[in-house]
């Protein structure tokens, strides 16, 4: 089994597997993640609750699994408006060239130069934290980044013979981007969006954690970081669970980016 | 009679300043309905830009290109387009010329974009059904992708795209030279037919003069972006005027005597 093939399955289990735990949160967690137990505070992992309790006697398995779809939701979305939003301009830039492409780099520029923590400070300033906050400031972080991958491969594309054919056709720039340029980049734009969505899972756990991602009592990796950071010594446990958690999907979701690519890249068969 | 394609003195310079690249140099050339003129010349003689600038697909920096009597830099968009059924274009490499993500059927439909009373359905199924046949292909070949061909059937797919808007004149570029010999005799052979069928004339792009010697009935010789002999083919290549060109006949290898020899004298 090549290298590519453990990258592709592990990083897809450990995906489906987060996302999995996310999705039957929404249904089923072991205790209900919001319910206090003061009696039963700061338990080690034990047989009733499998990751322990917390400070006021909250499931931390419930917890988590109740965090896993605030990340994955705050992260998913975010990845998904902000590669949409810059493949959009990434091919725009490639088709037209010239101006428009000078333009939409210049942007990205400005864009990339603000780290999605500073963004969502501005933001936070503005609108107050939240979701909406979080996701905007992970969101306009991802726009550069698809827009200069889509760009660089969409102009491979535009190079390519079956485009000038096109051309012959009569096809307008829009509507040869659409037919022959995305279906062409998709792989690429997959590959990052899958790797982006890990970087997005890091960025909601800092923003979390500083206090500008969704509020209590709405479960969340970063903040349960940030809360179990004075139990550090006494119950190591609270600071570990969504560590690890957040650790894993990360790793899962490069893990399957960098499958992906291998998988994808036409000189795979030579390298085997 | 105007001829079918008439080029006047096309100049196409690359780069400004010091830097700049001629890569056609006032190249003049007529071409008449279904007649076969070959464009001979090494890498970088200027023969790609030629076909891009007669195919609408890049713009002179001074000149003209005449299809029937129009200049295409002249007319309007929508004309344009109109005028694009009547020249279609075969392209050197037939791994990188068919969408990798689209059918076979797909493809060989693109240019119908150019007609708005095209055929739809079953129809223009029958349709790219017969021009696959008209090339030697199966007509369920439309449903396969271009990954399940070989070099020289995605070339006969690249052949049946370019008739599709029933065109009268067809610009191959190379359109031979990524295909192993018995290949490019069965394309020639093809080509050959559709002129004995359809009439339609072919610019035919070529660093191989063994392909001129097989199917042109003139020829071009380009070298640095200008044209510098040309006349009937049987004259260029018996006795050629020109110092360039019968260097170039005297480099010549000859790779495909072999089977030419075998085609003309069956035993």
């Amino acid at each position: 089994m090549s290298r590519w093939h453990i990258s592709l399955i592990l990083g897809g289990v450990i995906t489906v597997l987060v996302a999995g735990a996310a999705l039957v949160s929404r249904i089923w967690t072991p205790a209900d993640p919001t319910a206090m137990d003061i009696m039963a505070r700061l338990q080690a992992p034990n047989a009733a609750h499998w990751f322990g309790t917390d400070q006021i006697g909250r499931d931390v398995l419930s917890i988590i699994m109740a965090g896993a779809w605030t990340s994955l939701g705050i992260a998913v979305v975010a990845t998904a408006i902000g590669g949409a939003l810059g493949t959009l301009l990434g091919v725009t830039a490639a088709a037209r060239g010239g101006r428009t492409e000078r333009l939409v780099m210049s942007l990205n520029g400005v864009l990339f130069a603000f780290p999605p923590i500073l963004s969502a400070i501005l933001l936070g300033a503005l609108l107050g934290p939240g979701a909406v906050t979080a996701i905007t400031a992970i969101g306009c972080f991802m726009v550069p980044v698809f827009a200069r991958i889509s760009r660089a491969a969409a102009i491979q594309n535009w190079a390519r013979d079956y485009i000038a054919a096109a051309r012959m056709a009569g096809k307008s720039d829009a509507r040869i981007t659409a037919e022959h340029v995305l279906p062409n980049i998709m792989p690429q734009i997959i590959v990052q969006l899958a790797i982006q969505t890990g970087l997005a899972i890091l960025s909601e756990a800092g923003l979390s954690f500083l206090g500008m991602g969704v509020s209590p009592p709405t479960p969340s990796w970063g903040r349960m970081l940030s809360e179990s950071q004075t139990f550090l010594g006494s119950a190591p446990h609270l600071v570990l669970a969504p560590g690890l958690a957040i650790a894993i999907t990360v790793l899962g979701l490069n893990l399957l980016g960098d499958g992906l690519r291998d998988l994808t890249d036409p000189r795979r068969g030579q390298r085997a | 009679m105007t001829p079918l394609l008439q080029v006047d003195h096309l100049t196409r310079h690359f780069g400004l300043g010091q830097g700049v690249v001629k890569a056609l140099d006032g190249v003049s050339l007529t071409l008449e309905a279904g007649q076969i003129l070959g464009v001979v010349g090494e890498s970088g003689s200027g023969k790609s830009t030629l076909a891009r600038i007669v195919m609408g697909l890049d713009r002179p920096t001074a000149g003209s290109v005449s299809i029937a009597g129009r200049d295409i830099f002249a007319m309007s968009p929508r004309d344009l387009r109109r005028a694009r059924r009547d020249f279609q274009m075969v392209f050197q490499d037939p791994y990188g010329s068919l969408d990798p993500r689209h059918r076979v059927g797909r493809i060989i439909a693109e240019p119908l974009h150019l007609d708005p009373d095209a055929p739809k359905g079953a129809a223009r199924r029958d349709l790219i059904g017969s021009l696959l046949q008209g090339v030697g292909l199966e007509p369920a070949a439309q449903d396969r992708f271009p990954h399940e061909f070989s070099g020289g059937q995605r070339q006969r797919i690249a052949i049946a795209r370019a008739l599709i808007t029933r065109p009268r004149l067809l610009v191959a570029d190379e359109a031979t030279s990524a295909l192993d010999l018995t290949v490019q005799r069965q394309i020639l052979d093809l080509v050959l037919k559709l002129r004995a069928e359809h009439g339609i004339a072919v610019l035919f792009i070529t660093h191989n003069l063994g392909v001129v010697d097989e199917i042109c009935d003139s020829v071009a010789v380009m070298k640095d972006g200008r044209i510098v002999e040309t006349g009937p083919m049987r004259q260029v290549m018996d006795s050629p005027a020109d110092e360039y060109t019968r260097r170039l006949l005297a480099a010549e290898p000859r790779l495909d005597v072999i089977g030419r020899k075998a085609r003309r004298h069956p035993t």
